[in-house]
């Protein structure tokens, strides 16, 4: 899947990219198992063809939008991004797809669009990991309507110029890089505008571990670890030592503003 | 299930001679050394090899805690056995496998000292202070310093059989204790699973002694 290097401010990251076997064997992806090398393993049952998404709620335009459709619908760019997983842990990942925006300006929301949720795939069938109790499926996401539109916000079909692996959120996920990692939501199967914030998967979860936010913050730590520091995955093995983390993952020239005179310890 | 062997041949074949029970056997200690050493040389190999997988430092720092707790549960589980099995020399072999658990947990928590935080003491100091999880598994490390130190023949001695014995229950405590390190570091992610097999586990083996006790 090519992409044309994007020129969206703060897209293309100048960091040695995690290799493709870290990033495809080391994942967060519960549908498919808790633990890390489980979704790599499980999810080949994953059918991503045909796949639909519908987009809903406060909208002039909702509709149904095959995976065709979507590939279609803007140019692809590459984008290379820092990703920060809550549990203490980074990549960098050149991603292919397209700003968020470019999909959720087609459905022309209205004035009362505040929010944009994402639901995720949650099939027994196909997905192993879904038979236990471990969250509440359906997977949600939840982005306010500001951070949605960001150019930053990509919807992303592939990596490494190759379609998504299933476990990395085939056929199509959201990446949302000043967040941590769950904010982007994977195999996303509808996409609703709505007035009231929706509740997360992991708030619901843990409400005092995990918030709506989420933005990477190295000064609010997590109830049980220090969030000032982070391990790069691939650098140097046993003995490399942890990096500092980056305010918004280091895109904080970039979304600093939307969050201007918000009292970031409270919406954590 | 091969210890069994040489018993049920003697049964059928009375030998002169009372054939020495392997338990017994003078190898079998050296034996239980090397395979105790066995997961540390296993979790080093895979290091320097470079298949510990994206994150060696956290596998290789669970690697070792998971050991800690096996061995634990394994301790805890020789009084049952010699009573199911009725093998009471299993008796000897119980002083070494706590001390593993030891040596396993202070790998666990250098490892954890070293690789995650880079031996900075006074970081290590507000994170165990901070975190309740860590406060835990750094409390079971703490209780097992006592027992580990006084577990030669002369501390029994020097602390008489009764005294030594109640310091020693202290292992029913740290196993709760060092089990509640695990859930809650599993609590976040709502990652119980295992936390489940390893309750169910110490379940059983503290069940049965209070079981044991209630019926006199």
């Amino acid at each position: 899947l090519p992409g044309a290097k994007s020129a969206v401010p703060g897209g293309f990251a100048l960091e040695k990219l995690t290799s493709y076997q870290d990033a495809t064997t080391y994942n967060n992806f519960y549908e498919f198992g808790t633990d890390k090398s489980d979704p790599a393993k499980n999810a080949h049952t994953l059918k991503t063809r045909p796949w639909t998404v519908a987009i809903e709620g406060e909208c002039a335009k909702p509709g149904r939008y095959g995976i065709e459709d979507l590939l279609k619908l803007a140019p692809m760019e590459e984008r290379i991004y820092r990703l920060r997983c809550v549990e203490g842990w980074s990549m960098v990942v050149p991603w292919v797809g397209y700003s968020l925006s470019e999909l959720l300006k087609k459905a022309e929301p209205t004035g009362k669009a505040k929010y944009v949720e994402f639901t995720t795939l949650a099939d027994k069938a196909q997905m192993s990991g879904v038979r236990s109790g471990v969250l509440d499926w359906p997977y949600i996401e939840g982005l306010r309507m500001d951070e949605a539109m960001h150019p930053l916000a990509l919807l992303a079909f592939g990596m490494y110029g190759e379609v998504l692996p299933n476990q990395n959120g085939a056929p199509l996920r959201l990446v949302v890089p000043w967040k941590y990692g769950f904010k982007s939501a994977k195999s996303i199967v509808r996409i609703r505008f709505l007035e009231q914030q929706p509740v997360s998967s992991w708030t619901k979860a843990a409400q005092q571990e995990y918030g709506f936010y989420s933005n990477v913050n190295p000064k609010v730590d997590h109830p049980r670890w220090s969030q000032a520091s982070e391990r790069r995955i691939g650098e140097d093995g046993l003995f490399a030592k942890k990096r500092p983390t980056l305010m918004f993952n280091g895109y904080e020239p970039q979304v600093g503003q939307l969050y201007a005179g918000m009292d970031l310890k409270k919406n954590y | 299930m091969t210890s069994h062997a040489p018993a049920a041949a003697g049964r059928a074949a009375p030998a002169s001679k009372a054939r020495r029970h392997p338990l017994l056997h003078p190898a079998a200690k050296a034996v239980l050394f090397a395979l105790c050493l066995g997961p540390l040389a296993w979790l080093v190999w895979r290091a320097f090899a470079g298949t510990l997988g994206a994150n060696p430092a956290e596998a290789m720092i669970r690697g070792l805690g998971d050991w800690a707790m096996r061995l634990l549960w394994i301790t805890l589980a020789i009084t049952p056995l010699r009573q199911w099995t009725g093998q009471p020399t299993l008796a000897r072999f119980r002083r070494m496998l706590g001390l593993f658990a030891f040596f396993y947990a202070s790998l666990h928590l250098l490892a954890y000292g070293w690789l995650d935080m880079g031996l900075d003491l006074a970081d290590i100091g507000r994170d165990i202070v901070k975190r309740p999880f860590i406060l835990m598994g750094f409390a079971a490390w703490v209780l097992l310093v006592p027992l580990a130190a006084t577990s030669f023949n002369r501390a029994i001695k020097a602390l008489g059989a009764k005294r030594w014995q109640v310091l020693h229950r202290l292992v029913y405590v740290i196993s709760v204790v060092g089990l509640m390190h695990f859930i809650w570091m599993r609590a976040g992610k709502n990652n119980f699973a295992e936390p489940a097999v390893y309750g169910g586990i110490l379940a059983v083996l503290l069940g049965w002694r209070v079981w044991k006790k209630v019926k006199g």
